[in-house]
């Protein structure tokens, strides 16, 4: 599904991620954790596509594509989801008109027929259960005077109406009570068919506790310094990021040495 | 250097033109405004007002102020039957009277403003609002105003639906046309009306209109002005609206065409009580100037005034806005807020925003501001990121910055007839929602 190789990128000049190899198969959940400032966002901004970051050198794959070659939009219609951190508010775009624009933006893409009002209304409608969000919602405009919580819901809700492939969580977890928490994970958990991949960000391991993920990486200082199973997640939780990373500078140390 | 260029406008002189069999009032009325043209001359950039927009090019022009009855084929009703009642003019020259039946009500009268003269309201509050002492376009119209449009509601009568008052004009450069509209829109005590004043044509023409709106105590007038005058014409307008107690007005402007176009709105809430929603939007591209000037003076106590206008400006189109709101010494507990936002597409666009407060007493609540911004970068993002593509992003935010004075129209005809105006170029992009019943 998706091929990480030796990724250099940054952002303003700044380079964050520093050589970030990962592959991630399809069906499979990967957990990506890491310390503020380890690249975490950079990554699932880079690939999605935002403008501002730029990449260095090294390369991704996703379904046999270059992926860094194609605009956001064709990303986005080949499939790759990115649920943002901060979703932002735009007043005066109307949810229901937006999404129902994105989606038939994929459909076209995939030469199949665009949905009409009435058929995405009720696709809508069956995905709006799920998240548990109001209908109400739908006339407003973008996330316009959503709660955070909501504002998280609605990426899912989203997430659930165009289907992805490949689903990036950026942090959707952070600042969520334990009911929100719950519906990101049943979004996600929808999501595991065997066909879909996700990509799970986060800062902490409670949203790994509703939503089991199949692997586990700790990323520090732009590169992945560990990877396991989901037992990992719990071992970070008691020991702290302090001990992956200690023992990674010791291994790269003890490298240099050997070498 | 437009002063320079303004020192070679030719020194003005007009005739008052008097109709056939006009009343000796209305000939007093055009003679005094005559001599005060040629006395204030065409404004120039000198005076304060006129700072940001020069009439040369339209003084260069030497207009035919013959009424030949322009080429009409073409010409559709933008509404077709759901106005009310639809008088049409074509270069200031009644071309058809679709009045009839509302002006069987007996509270409803809808004629064109000639035939008007003799009326009792005609004759109280012709003229009595706009300025044509100090005020040179509107001199130059009331010394020279041919036709236009004179509504009368009686008291407690309300008008169902709107009454659409259509202006086409038509010229070339060889036959430049000039047109003075002039309007008159009185609403008795406890009345309800909707207005919309259109304007549209073809090739070089110079449209210069006065309308004047009286709400009586505790009338509710809406009234509406869709310019989408041909991209060669000059269009220079003035409402002056003057609100009696409890009266609410809603006033929105809406200007898309026009190469130079001067929008003014001035309104006088006078007696307490009176609220005023003002919006006004403008959508321009190429090489268009339109400056909008607004002047809200609260004299009485206790008027709410809320005013928006939004711009929209690409390529190298120039925008301004001027909009004034003086309280008075005696206007206390008045609530007033003016906003002015503009969204600039390209580089080359220019928007001059100018908000001004006066206040001469301390127990009011007033504020204003503006804003001049971009396409917001992270929204697009999100759009994109959700499989929108670019071009469309961009479309659908510039149609929500325009969205909030647009779905405020409350006529669905004239939503919609907007919504397709002030996006030619991008053909199928109006959000469906526009087109909805509400």
């Amino acid at each position: 599904m998706l091929d990480i190789k030796n990724l250099h990128a940054g952002i303003e000049g700044k380079e964050i991620l520093k050589g970030l190899t990962l592959h991630v198969g399809v069906g499979e959940v990967h957990a990506i954790m890491g310390p503020n400032g380890s690249g975490k966002s950079t990554l699932a901004n880079v690939l999605a596509g935002r403008p501002k970051y730029e990449v260095i050198s090294g390369s991704v794959t996703y379904q046999g594509k270059d992926l860094l070659a194609l605009p956001a939009e064709v990303r986005a219609r080949e499939g790759v989801f990115l649920a943002m951190q901060y979703p932002v508010e735009i007043p005066g775009v109307n949810n229901i008109y937006f999404l129902k624009a994105a989606l038939n933006s994929v459909r076209k893409h995939h030469g199949e027929e665009e949905l009409d009002a009435m058929e995405f209304l009720q696709l809508a409608r069956e995905k709006m259960k799920l998240v548990e969000l109001d209908e109400a919602f739908m006339t407003r405009s973008v996330n316009e005077g959503f709660s955070g919580g909501e504002k998280k819901r609605n990426e899912i809700f989203q997430m659930a109406v165009l289907d992805p492939k490949l689903a990036i969580l950026d942090e959707t977890d952070s600042g969520l009570d334990i009911d929100a928490l719950r519906i990101v994970a049943e979004g996600v958990n929808a999501l595991r068919t065997g066909k879909h991949s996700v990509l799970v960000i986060t800062h902490y391991q409670r949203l790994l506790r509703y939503l089991v993920p199949d692997y586990v990486h700790v990323l520090a200082e732009g590169r992945i310094v560990k990877s396991g199973g989901k037992e990992l997640a719990e071992e970070l939780e008691q020991k702290g990021y302090d001990w992956v990373e200690r023992e990674f500078a010791a291994s790269a140390e003890g490298a240099a040495a050997a070498r | 250097m437009s002063s320079v260029l303004d020192r070679d406008i030719r020194p003005a002189s007009v005739e008052p033109r008097y109709l056939d069999g006009e009343p000796e009032r209305v000939r007093h009325i055009r003679a005094q405004a005559a001599e005060r043209f040629n006395v204030l001359g065409w404004p120039t950039t000198k005076l304060e007002a006129w700072k940001y927009t020069s009439l040369t090019a339209l003084t260069a022009i030497d207009w035919k102020n013959d009424q030949r009855r322009a080429d009409d084929d073409g010409l559709v009703s933008l509404f077709g039957e759901k106005p009310v009642a639809e008088l049409t003019f074509v270069n200031g020259v009644l071309h058809a009277n679709h009045a009839a039946l509302a002006n069987e009500h007996p509270g409803i009268r809808i004629t064109p403003i000639c035939e008007a003269m003799d009326l009792e309201s005609f004759v109280q509050h012709f003229s009595r609002y706009a300025d044509y002492e100090e005020h040179a376009l509107t001199a130059l119209n009331t010394a020279l105003w041919q036709d236009g449009a004179f509504i009368e509601i009686a008291a407690d009568t309300a008008v169902e639906g709107f009454i659409h008052l259509f202006f086409t004009g038509s010229g070339s450069t060889k036959h430049p046309v000039v047109t003075h509209v002039r309007n008159l829109i009185v609403a008795g005590r406890g009345s309800q009306i909707t207005v919309v004043e259109s304007y549209a044509g073809k090739g070089t023409y110079f449209t210069n209109t006065v309308t004047e709106i009286v709400a009586g105590e505790s009338a509710i007038v809406d009234h509406y002005k869709i310019e989408t005058e041909s991209l060669d014409s000059f269009h220079v307008g003035t409402v002056q609206i003057h609100q009696e107690r409890s009266s609410q007005v809603a006033s929105r402007t809406v200007a898309v065409g026009g190469a130079l176009v001067r929008n003014e709105i001035n309104v006088a809430l006078i007696g307490e009580g009176a609220s005023l929603s003002m919006e006004g939007l403008f959508v321009l591209s190429g090489k268009q100037h339109v400056d909008n000037h607004t002047v809200i003076d609260h004299v009485a106590p206790h008027c709410d005034s809320v005013e928006l206008f939004k711009g929209i400006l690409d390529e190298s189109a120039r925008g301004i806005f001027d909009g004034r709101i003086i309280v008075e010494p005696n206007a206390v507990k008045t609530n007033s807020r003016q906003t002015n936002r503009n969204l600039l597409l390209s580089e080359t666009a220019v928007i001059d925003s100018k908000p001004t407060l006066e206040i001469h007493n301390d127990d009011v609540k007033c504020n204003h501001g503006s804003t001049i911004g971009q396409l917001d970068e992270e929204a697009l993002f999100y759009l994109r990121a959700r499989g929108i593509g670019e071009e469309e992003a961009r479309n659908l935010l510039v149609f929500a910055f325009a969205s909030e004075i647009v779905e405020r129209i409350r006529i669905e005809a004239v939503r919609e007839n907007v919504g397709r105006a002030l996006f030619p170029r991008m053909p199928g992009r109006m959000p469906e929602r526009w087109g909805e019943e509400r």
